[in-house]
């Protein structure tokens, strides 16, 4: 290696879990759980537990830890908790039901997900994830969340990329949007009940931490301005992950990184920052003015087939290309698994055949994904009823019919499979601060699999914080901590000395002219293929848009009145700072795993090439002070149950 | 192509609003509506004017948080689309654009083009769900549902929550909402043990925010980006007569 | 429960289908007209001997017109209140509070249902003269008279007074195309996207009935067909 890395950051001790018992893996969870402490429900009522984000996991946690008497305040930016971002999930949830008799099992789950993260996530999760998942899917069926069913009744399943058996649960396209409402729903009733208290359109800008804990937040009001602190036993963030760093990306036009930022900066560890996952199927960019990317389902590619021209320059219309003339590329190079293959597999091959000049579409950044031969099989009407909704937004987007023409789609910005460093308790490094669902890393590794994100927020919420945070408040009450303690008022006053200051600048930049441009480097060095020589250009480029940015941006208003454009100055702050650790993250980790492809390292093939001898641990970086080099803390990851080897999809 | 707009603007929900006239130029026919927006807007903050507050969040159609009023319909001309869904190629080269929020009384406008739709959630919260606390469910294939059922259940459940039938009603009333929710849980073996009282307690909460009654014109249903058909609506009649001769 | 909008809709739906029911009733009596004066004066006088000797004279005409009044109340009673709680809800907009005048007719909203509550005016001012006319025959264009059929005669020989009649029948035309439709809707009716046609077509089938049934008469007069 030729950049000396010592330039970017320091090596820090090494970090373990230290709260999942040491027992049989499948025993884990069981053992846990009789280990930890109870809170006495009388007791519950006094103990206050303040939660960011109404999403599957934010959202489902809220409505859990009301339910079971706590105290909980609970806060979003949007104006109902319904519009978390987890409505907008299309494809479906995985559970080890084994309905279809396929040979699935929580084994089974649990292993794909092991290999579909590329050996780089905790056994110890993995396997609870997969444990859990079976009574998640009890659990919503039970709120009246309308899956599909067969014409017998029952539930019924399909296949989704990276695995092969059955066992996702969906509800059209629409799956995020219909668990979401059943917790969002649940939530309601809790507020209703009086146990949640909610604060819609808030913003959490600050953690506040005293006496050694996690002890509240301080919050923006975005209708008055108003710098709001709340005090509480335990804080938990459910905010979500921070694709938005790219600009485009297919996250909502809110999503942040910003309450988990403000957590890192306060001593959470950021784990593996750069693992970030590129859906293959998104609808292509059609210009400068675009704000966002919209996803298509991974589901289409159960049916639809993946392909481009064999020769590039091949403007004719996809319909005159005869099939000989056509690269199914797919297929080819995975006959095991052709279209189903993992979503980091499916996008670095778009990406691969669109720069031998083969892409298809303006730009020519774009593939084909072909319904023709589905709808000859299965008929119009039976495509219609799969994907009748997708096709209609495709077409409401392209203005083209994806009936009479292939659909043009390429990679995306999708999920961030780094986050917040957490334990098996899924508490962070500060103590009472825990992490749930995208917003912490453990999960999924390297990759994610498709409909495990949803699983992993339910699961999260539903039934892994809820035990977890009553262990740790078991030991309350605390030390007295109120809003005048001078951690509190420190925060607050930082809070408002960041706003001014951005006021302040009053240059003459937009701030999404800041944040488009660090979308572009964030993509172009740090996307689906990264190298040394990119990623040190980009930490450049980063420090200097940076810079700039607190030179020259354009804030407009108050911060007494709702202030768009001051909301998102905040947030795009914070993505300058999270881009350069990224950066390094990619930079450290010399190896291909997963979605973290170095150019440098990759089989003769094409494929990610790991290198388990020196990179098999979670990277969990801590802040190293304003203008300091982060720390580097490893948790090495030991495989007792699965053998680590070479992920293949042929 | 180059658009005229005129939008609604009012600083606070205090302050009186009125119509504002921009010009905005070299508008592409793939642009969704709120780029333009975000292109004007753009603009306005260099030019040191306050930029336009609307909301929009997932700008794929389904988080529900944006909507305008645009030319007087709610969610702007096209079927089934929620504004963040509507293109420019909807729209023709010098055309003068109306945008205005929703407009209700339970809708107070807070800024400009963002309106407080807080009343839907109390809605829901009077009964717009099914008790089933964590960990109490049984295995979800006990349960077995005609899926006809199921599926009229999901056409019911997809509704986002946007407000679009509430400002395109001419009476203000936000029955296709109440309705598309008591038909989803309604339809569900799940849902029958709470289905009187909550129909009832949900059509007082909707009363008590100040809505108005259906009168069955449909401008609801037109508007709705989801396609909610107004028979839902027609359905929850029969459930909340059904509740009061039920009454204990 | 019993003031909410929904409640207040069914109210209005069955004061609104008995007020149906009574108008096929009417329109077949005037319909006798036809017959000639011995046959329309002896229907009259038939209405006030109905149901005797179980009921005294005149008895079951006072238990409809009871039916009838309260249901004409029950009717106005539930408009006057959901039209105030529109008027709250949209800042007394209705329809046409947005600025923007490019969509003034909404995006599919017939006529009919534009007119329902100032029609429903209209038609209640021209229920009062026509009682005034030829119920009580206080007023009596064209010459007082003891016979039902004669005052209908004289009346209907004027022209204004036809026309005047042409326009309230317009009107319950109109109130009865959305009134019907809404009606059975708000009971429970519209169980499909197939039924909602089926009972929009009743609707229209029911409004011109009555329409061309209530006109027949009048114009025959006018023209001199009868009498």
């Amino acid at each position: 290696m030729s950049v000396n890395l010592s330039n970017y950051y320091v090596d820090g001790d090494p970090i373990a879990d230290s709260s999942a018992p040491d027992v049989p893996l499948h025993e884990t969870w069981d053992q846990r759980r009789f280990d930890a402490n109870l809170v006495n429900p009388a007791n519950r009522r006094k103990r206050t537990v303040i939660i960011i984000g109404t999403g599957l996991a934010g959202g489902s946690a809220a409505a859990t830890l009301g339910e079971a008497g706590y105290h909980v305040k609970n806060f979003c930016y949007q104006d109902s908790p319904r519009r978390a971002h987890s409505i907008a999930a299309q494809g479906g949830i995985n559970a080890a039901k084994n309905y279809r008799n396929d040979g699935d099992s929580i084994q089974r789950l649990f292993y794909d997900t092991v290999k579909g993260g590329d050996y780089r996530s905790r056994e110890s999760n993995s396997w609870r994830l997969a444990q859990i998942s079976v009574e998640i899917i009890d659990q919503c069926v039970a709120q009246g969340v309308p899956f599909a069913r067969e014409y017998g009744g029952l539930l019924d399943n399909r296949s989704f990329g990276g695995v092969q058996v059955s066992r996702t649960f969906y509800a059209r396209g629409q799956t995020g949007q219909q668990l979401l409402l059943g917790a969002y729903q649940a939530l309601e009733r809790q507020i209703a009940a009086g146990n949640v208290e909610m604060h819609t359109r808030h913003e959490m800008l600050e953690l506040i931490v005293a006496e050694g804990r996690a002890r509240g937040v301080v919050v923006r009001d975005m209708v008055t301005g108003e710098i709001e602190t709340h005090m509480a036993d335990a804080v938990v963030l459910g905010s979500g992950g921070y694709g938005n760093v790219y600009f485009l990306s297919t996250n909502a036009m809110g999503c942040n990184v910003t309450a988990t930022w403000r957590a890192h900066r306060k001593g959470a560890y950021f784990a593996n920052p750069c693992y970030t996952q590129i859906h293959p199927t998104c609808i292509p960019v059609s210009g400068d003015f675009q704000s966002k990317l919209t996803l298509m389902s991974e589901s289409l590619r159960n049916d639809g087939r993946i392909w481009v021209p064999k020769e590039g320059g091949d403007t004719r219309h996809p319909r005159d290309i005869p099939t000989a003339e056509r690269d199914y590329y797919l297929e080819r190079r995975y006959p095991a698994f052709g279209n189903l293959v993992p979503r980091d597999v499916a996008s670095r091959a778009a990406k691969q055949v669109c720069d031998e000049g083969r892409g298809v579409g303006p730009g020519g950044r774009g593939v084909y994904l072909d319904f023709a031969s589905a709808i000859e099989r299965m008929g119009r009407k039976a495509v219609e009823a799969k994907y009748g909704n997708l096709f209609e937004m495709y077409e409401q987007i392209t203005g083209e019919d994806p009936y009479e023409v292939p659909m043009r789609i390429y990679p995306a910005v999708h999920y961030t499979m780094g986050g917040l460093w957490v334990d098996y308790d899924l508490q962070s490094t500060i103590p009472g601060l825990f992490v749930i669902g995208e917003a912490n890393f453990s999960d999924h590794g390297a990759n994610r699999l498709g409909a495990s994100a949803l699983m992993q927020g339910l699961s999260d919420g539903y039934f892994v914080l809820p035990p977890m945070i009553s262990n740790y408040l078991a030991d309350a009450p605390f030390e007295e901590v109120g809003p005048d303690h001078p951690e509190a008022v420190a925060a607050a006053e930082a809070v408002r000395s960041r706003i001014e200051k951005l006021l302040a600048v009053n240059g003459s930049r937009t701030v999404d002219s800041f944040h488009r441009d660090l979308g572009h480097i964030v993509w172009e060095y740090c996307g689906m293929e990264r190298t040394e020589e990119g990623l040190v250009k980009a930490i450049d480029l980063i420090r200097e848009l940076r810079e700039e940015f607190w030179r020259d941006v354009k804030v407009t208003g108050t911060n007494e009145e709702l202030n768009q454009t001051l909301e998102k100055a905040g947030r795009v702050a914070d993505f300058f700072e999270l881009a350069e650790l990224m950066c390094i993250d990619a930079l450290h980790r010399d190896e291909s795993c997963g979605a973290h492809f170095r150019a440098e390292h990759q089989t003769e093939d094409g494929e990610a090439l790991r290198d388990d001898e020196n990179f098999a641990y979670v990277a969990a970086w801590e802040f190293g002070g304003e203008g300091g080099k982060p720390v580097l803390h490893k948790e090495d990851l030991v495989y007792q149950n699965i053998q680590m080897k070479q992920r293949s999809y042929k | 192509m180059n658009i005229t707009l005129r939008v609604w603007r009012q600083p606070d929900s205090d302050a009186p609003g009125k119509m504002h006239t921009y010009q905005v130029a070299d508008v592409s026919e793939d642009m969704s509506f709120l780029e333009m927006l975000d292109v004007l807007n753009e603009q306005l903050t260099i030019d040191g004017e306050d930029p336009i507050a609307f909301d929009s969040d997932c700008r794929e159609g389904i988080c529900g948080m944006c909507g305008l009023v645009i030319n007087g319909l709610a969610h702007g001309p096209g079927k089934n689309v929620t504004t963040c869904q509507l293109h420019m190629r909807s729209f023709a080269d010098g055309d003068v654009i109306d945008v205005e929020p929703w407009r209700a009384e339970p809708f107070t406008v807070i800024k400009d083009l963002v309106v407080d739709r807080s009343s839907f959630d109390r809605i829901i919260q009077a009964g717009g769900y099914i008790t089933a606390p964590t960990g109490t469910a049984p295995e979800a294939n006990s349960i077995p549902v005609n899926k006809a059922d199921a599926d009229a259940a999901f056409d019911a459940a997809t509704c986002i929550g946007c407000g679009a039938c509430v400002a395109a009603c001419p009476n203000g009333s936000a029955s296709l909402f109440m309705a598309a929710k008591v038909a989803h849980l309604g339809l569900l073996p799940q849902g029958q043990p709470e289905r009187h009282s909550r129909v009832l307690d949900m059509v007082d909460q909707h009363d008590a925010e100040g809505f108005g009654g259906c009168t069955q014109i449909g401008e609801c249903t037109a508007a709705c980006p989801k396609g909610i058909q107004i028979d839902l609506i027609s359905r929850m009649d029969r459930d909340v007569l059904s509740a009061i001769a039920h009454r204990k | 429960m019993w003031r909410s909008t929904i409640v207040l809709k069914v109210a209005m739906a069955i004061s609104g289908l008995i007020l149906v029911l009574y108008l096929l009733a009417h329109m077949y009596g005037n319909l006798k007209v036809f017959a000639g004066q011995e046959a329309f004066d002896g229907y009259s006088h038939h209405l006030r001997t109905m149901g005797e000797p179980l009921l005294p004279y005149a008895g079951a005409l006072w238990i409809i017109r009871v039916v009838l009044l309260v249901a004409v109340i029950l009717h106005i009673y539930c408009a006057v209140t959901l039209w105030r709680r529109m008027r709250l809800a949209t800042a007394g907009g209705g329809g046409q509070r947005y600025e923007s005048t490019k969509a003034r007719r909404g995006n599919q909203r017939t006529y009919a249902s534009f007119t329902m509550r100032w029609g429903g005016v209209v038609i209640a001012l021209f229920v009062v003269y026509h009682l005034l006319h030829l119920t009580w025959n206080t007023i009596s264009p064209g010459g007082a008279s003891g016979s039902p059929y004669e005052r209908v005669v004289n009346g209907f020989s004027i022209w204004w007074v036809v026309l005047s009649y042409t326009v309230a029948l317009l009107a319950v035309g109109f109130h009865l195309r959305h009134g019907v439709w809404a009606a059975l809707a708000s009971l429970g009716a519209n169980t499909s996207q197939r039924r909602r046609r089926h009972l929009n077509v009743l609707a229209t089938v029911v409004a011109l009935l009555i329409t061309v049934g209530f006109l027949i008469p009048p114009f025959a007069i006018l023209f001199g067909l009868v009498g």
